[in-house]
């Protein structure tokens, strides 16, 4: 095929619910490509010969190479190419923000001027993971040598395997009930079912890695006992601190972070009403606050716990936001409300301390801040007043203090999270490594694979002189 | 950790005992800590549950719970020699124990206890008095059927002053009047710990703040993680919010906004009353 052929192949658009029908429903709402259109949407790869969609994806998979397969059918050897670097391709052409990574560099986006004209890697990763069989991968011979590894997320769960592969022996701890990390308790079923999740934890099972949950590391068993144990450690316990706004009336009833309000629907299933013992609040009208994954999740969610109006308020503009271009997108398509260049200000309440009313303040763009992003200046006098019953709370999580707090030979930085040397992710304690969000801070499932790769790693380095 | 029910006991008409095989936390623990449950199947909830008494040689852990709602049912309907799913612990700040003896005088701590609320007073009170201190107990109760513990708390404390709503056993009255008539001697308190129904440490707090006597509640806000993950256990404590799993669950009772604490426990109560219909449990 000539490249102008491959430019005239139309982008295969992704098969999903009806935004009206799902927004009242937890099935996964994008429903993945047929066989045909995965091949249709790898062919309009030009195989770049200096592949700037590479630098774009944060563990460098063989972008052009796995299309290549794909687009000859060859699903197994795509999905074999990825499996190199990615070993959660399932999760991760689901959810990684693409049009800020691999396809943002890519050439076909280019030259339509529009990134949403790129080649789909994602849904074709997806498509790969989802109907390839991975095959088990190699274990080395048992090295004797016993690593722990503390949560259950993605840095966690590459960490385990690849630690797994080398041939240790590997216990993870979870201190929740069911391991998964954010997989499970935040980014809802809609949007990554949790059998997939299930899949990947099954899949260390097989290596041999033994889960360990409803253990919490620094209160169940501190870590520095634990050392004595283990010849290793990984820390991967994410970014689970809930930030709150400092605003007047957020500890009214109805007020949640999302952490809360996503943890009940998601790892208690208080949806399912007549099973469920946990109990969710039934919102009609919900406001949202925040940009990111998180809040289009909870409006999402909101949505389909029977909310009959979802707002959600953001005091930047769209441009701002940092949510998934597709996830604003399905959110829009929903019914959920945009606010942007608005602000909380402070939440009203009832006689019996129940939310009864939102102020928000209007913004407007000024200088680009720290982050490179304009900064949002509130309006003086705009104040305005609208009723709701709920309010969301999802404007960011910082580090998980636990372990840091109970183990003083590991240091932090300023924002608590744990420091690792670069080249190792050997924290300041000797044989402790760390990596995902508990080191980068609230960031991304990919990111944190490739962070619980690099210690593992580190780890088999260290573990081959200790 | 297999959470097994070694011991089973029904102490009032809807308040149990049980002994659980859970030997990691039970070398952990400390007083004040507590443990967060899930009784059976994927279904059920976590629960929250102090930890009122632990054996750190045989690996067991105590929990006495009264049954309010679903859970706390489910789980009182479980036997000896059954398994709880899940016990994770222990959690939140452990009780802080100090002696305030001084030359000539022995330090002085009272433990308040309303109803369930002995339970968590009961491994605070060992831990003061084996600190050093004096401890006195007051337990209150409904009724001369509701009072718990009376042995054990007779045995951690120095002494014991129980009172009953309608003076059927000990006092008729309040914790509120002889917690008053404690504070109001010339020698006070060093400290008071309370612990059970929200309303009655909000009250206890109220009788001691004028006399300026250091008060420590223990609060038992809704929770889901335990692990300072979600902030649905969130108090306002001096104006600031705090989550009582990972703050707490003891506070300054006169720094506690109690009415919004309280407010807070009724989150889900229609959702809750809704549950019990359809549950089946509660005919
Ligand atoms: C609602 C939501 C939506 C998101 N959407 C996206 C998205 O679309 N795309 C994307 O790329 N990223 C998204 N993210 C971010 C992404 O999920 C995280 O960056 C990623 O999960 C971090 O992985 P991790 O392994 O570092 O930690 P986590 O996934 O946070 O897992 C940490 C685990 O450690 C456990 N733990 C903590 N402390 C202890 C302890 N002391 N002992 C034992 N266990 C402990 C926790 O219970 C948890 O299970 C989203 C996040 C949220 C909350
Ligand atoms: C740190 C802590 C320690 C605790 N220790 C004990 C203990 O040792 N023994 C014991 O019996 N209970 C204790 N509790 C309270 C116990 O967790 C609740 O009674 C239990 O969760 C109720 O569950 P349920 O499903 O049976 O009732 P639900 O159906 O959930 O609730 C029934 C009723 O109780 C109210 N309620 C719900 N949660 C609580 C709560 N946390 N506190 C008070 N009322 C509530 C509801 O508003 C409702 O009206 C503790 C709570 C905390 C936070
Ligand atoms: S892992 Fe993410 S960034 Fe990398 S190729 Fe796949 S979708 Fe793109
Ligand atoms: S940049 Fe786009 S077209 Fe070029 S190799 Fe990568 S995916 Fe293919
Ligand atoms: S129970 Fe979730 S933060 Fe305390």
């Amino acid at each position: 095929m000539t490249a102008k052929e491959r430019m005239s192949i139309p982008p295969q658009e992704m098969p999903q619910q009806d935004p009206l029908a799902r927004a009242r429903n937890m099935e996964e709402v994008a429903l993945g490509y047929t066989a045909e259109m995965a091949k249709k949407e790898a062919s309009r790869c030009l195989n770049c010969p200096a592949k700037p969609c590479v630098q774009g994806c944060p563990v460098k998979i063989d972008i052009p190479a796995f299309l290549a397969a794909a687009a000859e059918g060859d699903f197994a050897r795509a999905l074999a190419i990825i499996r190199k670097n990615s070993l959660l391709p399932a999760v991760c052409g689901r959810v990684c923000p693409q049009e800020r990574q691999c396809q943002k560099f890519c050439t076909v986006g280019k030259m339509f001027k529009d990134v949403a004209k790129a080649v789909a890697i994602g849904r074709v990763e997806r498509f790969c993971a989802d109907n390839v069989q991975a095959e088990a991968g190699e274990k080395a011979a048992p090295t004797g040598k016993r690593v722990a590894v503390i949560g259950s997320g993605p840095a966690s769960i590459t960490c385990a395997a690849d630690c797994a592969r080398a041939g240790h022996s590997v216990t993870m701890y979870e201190a929740f009930h069911k391991p998964g990390g954010v997989l499970v308790y935040g980014i809802p079923e809609f949007r990554l079912p949790k059998s997939i999740v299930q899949k990947e934890i099954d899949g260390l099972k097989d290596l041999g890695v033994e889960v360990v949950t409803d253990f919490v590391v620094g209160k169940t068993r501190k870590l520095a006992d634990m050392k004595k144990d283990f010849d290793a450690i990984f820390v991967g316990t994410g970014a689970g601190l809930p930030k709150f706004m400092d605003i007047e009336g957020e500890n009214l009833i109805g007020v949640f972070s999302a952490n809360e309000y996503l943890t009940r629907a998601n790892l208690m299933k208080a949806y399912v009403e007549d099973r469920a013992a946990t109990p969710y609040w039934h919102g009609r009208k919900v406001a949202v606050l925040g940009g990111g994954n998180v809040a289009m999740d909870a409006a999402r969610m909101a949505l389909r716990l029977g909310a009959e109006e979802v707002h959600l308020i953001y005091r930047r503009s769209e441009k701002e936001m940092p949510a998934r271009v597709e996830e604003v997108h399905h959110a829009k398509e929903e019914g959920v409300v945009f606010h942007t260049l608005e602000n909380a200000k402070r939440i009203l309440g009832d006689d019996d301390g129940r939310v009864a009313a939102i102020e928000c303040l209007k913004y407007q763009l000024g200088e680009p801040d720290s982050s490179g992003r304009r900064s949002p200046v509130p309006i003086e006098g705009s104040e305005f007043v609208f009723p709701v019953d709920t309010v969301v709370v999802a404007v960011g999580s910082g580090a998980n203090p636990l372990i840091a707090s109970t183990t003083p030979e590991i240091e932090t930085d300023r924002k608590g999270h744990v420091i690792v040397d670069e080249a190792t992710r050997m924290t300041t304690m000797p044989g402790v490594f760390a990596g995902g969000d508990i080191v980068l801070g609230a960031a991304t499932v990919i990111l944190a694979m490739g962070e619980g790769r690099a210690a593992a790693e580190g780890i088999n380095q260290w573990l081959a002189k200790h | 950790m297999s959470n097994k029910i070694l011991v089973k006991t029904q102490l009032s008409a809807n308040v149990w005992r049980m002994r659980l095989d859970a030997p990691l936390i039970a070398k952990e623990r400390k007083a004040g800590q507590f443990v967060i449950l899930r009784t059976t199947c994927e279904w059920a909830e976590r629960i929250p549950l102090t930890i009122a008494d632990a054996d750190p040689e045989a690996g067991t852990i105590d929990i006495i719970f009264q049954t309010v709602g679903a859970s706390t049912k489910e789980l009182s309907l479980l036997n000896e020699g059954e398994e709880i799913a899940d016990v994770v612990g222990p959690l939140g700040k452990p009780t802080d124990i100090k002696d305030y003896s001084t030359p000539g005088r022995k330090g002085w701590v009272v433990v308040v206890g309303g109803g369930i609320g002995v339970a968590p007073s009961h491994p605070i009170a060992q831990a003061f008095r084996q600190a050093g201190n004096r401890v006195t107990a007051i337990m209150g109760a409904r009724t001369k059927e509701l009072v718990i513990m009376e042995d054990e708390m007779r045995k951690a404390c120095n002494d014991v002053i129980i009172v009953t709503d309608d003076g059927s056993y000990g006092r008729k009255g309040l914790v509120t009047e002889p917690l008053k008539e404690l504070c109001e001697g010339e020698d006070k308190p060093d400290e008071v710990v309370v612990a059970g129904p929200p309303v009655m440490m909000k009250f206890a707090s109220l009788a001691t703040k004028p006399y300026g006597v250091k008060t420590i509640v223990s609060l038992n806000s809704i929770m889901i993680d335990g692990t300072g993950m979600c902030g649905g256990c969130r108090v306002t404590v001096g104006g600031k919010t705090k989550f009582v799993c990972v703050d707490g669950p003891e506070f300054d009772a006169h720094e506690v906004d109690f009415d919004n604490f309280i407010k807070r426990l009724s989150t889900f109560k229609a959702e809750e009353a809704a549950h019990k219909c359809r549950s089946g449990l509660f005919g």
